[in-house]
């Protein structure tokens, strides 16, 4: 019992970590309408930024993380400047094939940029571990939880409370209603891929001081797939949710379904779930029902 | 003079004219003229580096047309093409190594394998359609690349099954020709049945789910039963270029079977052009001269690269070449040629 209290709690921790990374590709998907298939290789130019500004630069932490925010919220608005707006009216396989584009593009330089060797970021997240009522954890995980609660309640008060934020629910709502109230499409979808970049780098620092900075990272664009399913595409209290669950899913099976059926089944578990969520419920646990039946 | 009898219109006398796959002179002599030079002239005249990197050409391809069935004709997105290449070649390496079946029988099996798993896919794509789809087949990959890596399918401690070569007569794919005219041959049937596919009721149905799919329920055609079709196809041809990539390469790991695959093939039907089918074969051609031009090409030209720098480059170049062919010309190079040719049919007048 005790072992599957602590692996859920872990799970759940797990989970507020995906969550930061699922909320930039949320904030897209809400923005602009784009499945952003690269968010993974956004994660990545977050991280080496961050750890860019941070030790090689020698910027103090406060200064630095936003500094490295907004460096990754200009690559944000530039993507979709000079990409994404061009393909306002496209089909989806020609968004998707952009998007999966640029995360090519980003992969290449990042690697041309910096090079193969794993960067390591700066300890500022303390790492040690804590314990509270007989359960470990580790002290990195608990803050990058808190971190991912603070940067819910950031977007929750921008989308409820900002002029801007109203606007960008507005278009998710209603493309053209919204237009013709005098919303620009543009501004909106920048603002998107600008805090998208903003929330990219840090993920990329929260998983990078977690994993170290290399191509590794990419990797968890595949795990946000089934944050968001699960969640609902343009939700972003059920990326938390979402990610929680994923979390959790991940941490038992990784406890008890590895022997049984094989090697690192915990990686795909997640996906697997996917699929019976798509099967079951497929506009997610937050999502509106407005998806297209066949 | 072949040129004149295209704009001049057709006059088909009898039937069989009118059934014909390559309906006009000018095509059938083009089509015959690629037959003799691919498998009379350069199984010859080639060395074996371009025998290779043709053969090489020819899986892709073979894999291009077959996303194309599902992608280009009936308009749904597959993220996981790789996989069913894999259950192809894997299951082919199994039966004819493992359970000692013979070639002709375990090919045919294969591709079977391969249509049926994708159908477990295929199933929901009933339910969501879109991006939605998209990320159902993502998780197919990953899923199956799992399964490749931990479960031993191989039998082995290595994790590699060995392709024996064919051997009929003086056929031997043993041999960089025997590979190549096996790969070709492969290649050109599939043309011929995906060019024909898009003449019968199965392929205009695919069309008509890809154009409107409740229009198409409504005068009849069910959505369901050819979306599922074409997973099937679409698969089965995928599972083809595994097998032949088994028997080119001799052994097969799941190192082959990755992401990047998947969305190679998806590259190669959007710069070749969506829904043709020379396309798929020059987009095929691209996509695989890319890393060969870096490796092989700038040497030529006097610039030395180093390998980690070339597979930086190419992530680079790739990304850059898709977003070329989304912004400048969606119809790709097969749509490139066309306007080409247009061009100069009608040369010195403008339309």
């Amino acid at each position: 019992m005790g072992e599957f209290v602590q692996l859920t709690a872990n799970g759940a921790l797990l989970g507020f970590m995906y969550a930061i990374l699922a909320m930039g590709f949320v904030l897209v998907f809400k923005g602009s309408g784009v499945i952003n298939f690269s968010q993974g290789e956004l994660v990545l130019l977050g991280a080496y930024v961050v750890s860019w500004v941070l030790a090689t630069l020698g910027v103090p932490f406060w200064l630095g993380i936003p500094l490295a925010a907004l460096v990754c919220a200009v690559a944000g608005v530039l993507i979709e400047r000079f990409a994404l707006r061009r393909l306002l009216n496209e089909s989806m396989l020609a968004l998707i094939m952009a998007t999966i584009a640029l995360g090519s593009i980003i992969r290449g330089l990042m690697s041309l940029i910096f090079g193969d060797r794993t960067r390591s970021m700066p300890e500022i997240l303390p790492t040690g571990t804590y314990e509270v009522l007989g359960l470990r954890f580790s002290a990195l995980m608990v803050w990058a939880a808190v971190i991912g609660l603070l940067l819910l309640g950031a977007l929750a008060w921008f989308f409820s409370k900002t002029k801007l934020g109203l606007a960008m629910q507005a278009v998710a709502d209603d493309r053209v209603a919204a237009q013709s109230l005098g919303m620009s499409l543009g501004v909106v979808n920048a603002t998107a891929w600008a805090i998208a970049g903003a929330v990219a780098a840090l993920a990329g620092f929260v998983w990078g001081s977690f994993l170290g900075v290399d191509g590794r990272l990419i990797a968890l664009g595949a795990l946000i797939f089934p944050v968001v399913i699960l969640g609902g595409l343009e939700s972003i209290p059920g990326a938390v949710i979402g990610g929680i669950v994923v979390g959790i899913v991940e941490s038992l099976s990784a406890g008890y379904l590895d022997d049984v059926v094989g090697g690192g089944f915990s990686t795909v578990a997640p996906l697997l779930l996917l699929l019976v969520v798509l099967l079951v419920r497929p506009y997610g646990l937050f999502g509106r029902p407005e998806i297209e039946r066949v | 003079m072949p040129l004149i009898a295209m704009e001049t219109g057709r006059f088909d006398e009898n039937h069989r004219q009118q059934v014909r796959v390559y309906d006009t002179p000018h095509r059938r002599f083009w089509i015959l003229t690629l037959l003799v030079v691919g498998f009379v002239i350069v199984p010859f005249a080639a060395n074996q580096y371009w025998l290779t990197v043709l053969g090489l050409i020819g899986v892709a391809a073979v894999g291009g047309l077959g996303l194309n069935v599902l992608v280009g004709y009936t308009g749904q997105i597959s993220l996981g093409h790789a996989a069913f290449a894999a259950v192809g070649a894997y299951s082919c390496g199994i039966m004819t190594t493992r359970l000692g079946l013979p070639v002709w029988l375990a090919i045919p099996a294969a591709l079977l394998c391969a249509g049926l798993f994708s159908l477990i896919f295929g199933v929901v794509s009933l339910r969501v359609k879109g991006m939605y789809l998209a990320i159902a087949t993502l998780a197919a990959q990953y899923l199956v690349e799992w399964a490749l890596h931990a479960w031993n399918l191989a039998g082995n401690d290595y994790g590699l099954i060995t392709f024996e070569p064919i051997e009929i007569g003086a056929f031997n794919t043993a041999t960089p020709v025997g590979r190549y005219l096996l790969i070709m041959a492969c290649l050109a049937l599939v043309v011929l049945y995906v060019e024909n596919l898009t003449r019968t009721r199965t392929g205009r149905a695919m069309i008509a789910v890809r154009d409107q799919d409740m229009a198409a329920a409504g005068i009849g055609v069910s959505p369901f039963k050819y979306k599922l079709i074409a997973f099937f196809i679409s698969s089965s041809i995928a599972g083809l270029s595994g097998v032949l990539y088994g028997f080119s390469a001799g052994i097969v790991s799941a190192e082959a079977f990755t992401l990047t695959l998947s969305i190679q093939y998806l590259a190669i039907i959007l710069v070749g052009g969506l829904g043709t089918v020379p396309g798929a074969v020059l987009g095929a051609a691209f996509i695989t001269m890319l890393p060969i031009v870096l490796r092989d090409g700038l040497p030529i030209i006097g610039i030395e690269l180093a390998a980690n720098m070339q597979v930086h480059l190419l992530s680079v170049l790739f990304g850059i070449a898709i977003l070329a062919f989304l912004f400048l010309e969606s119809k790709g190079l097969y749509g490139l040629f066309r306007n080409i040719k247009d061009y100069f049919r009608q040369w010195p007048f403008s339309y």
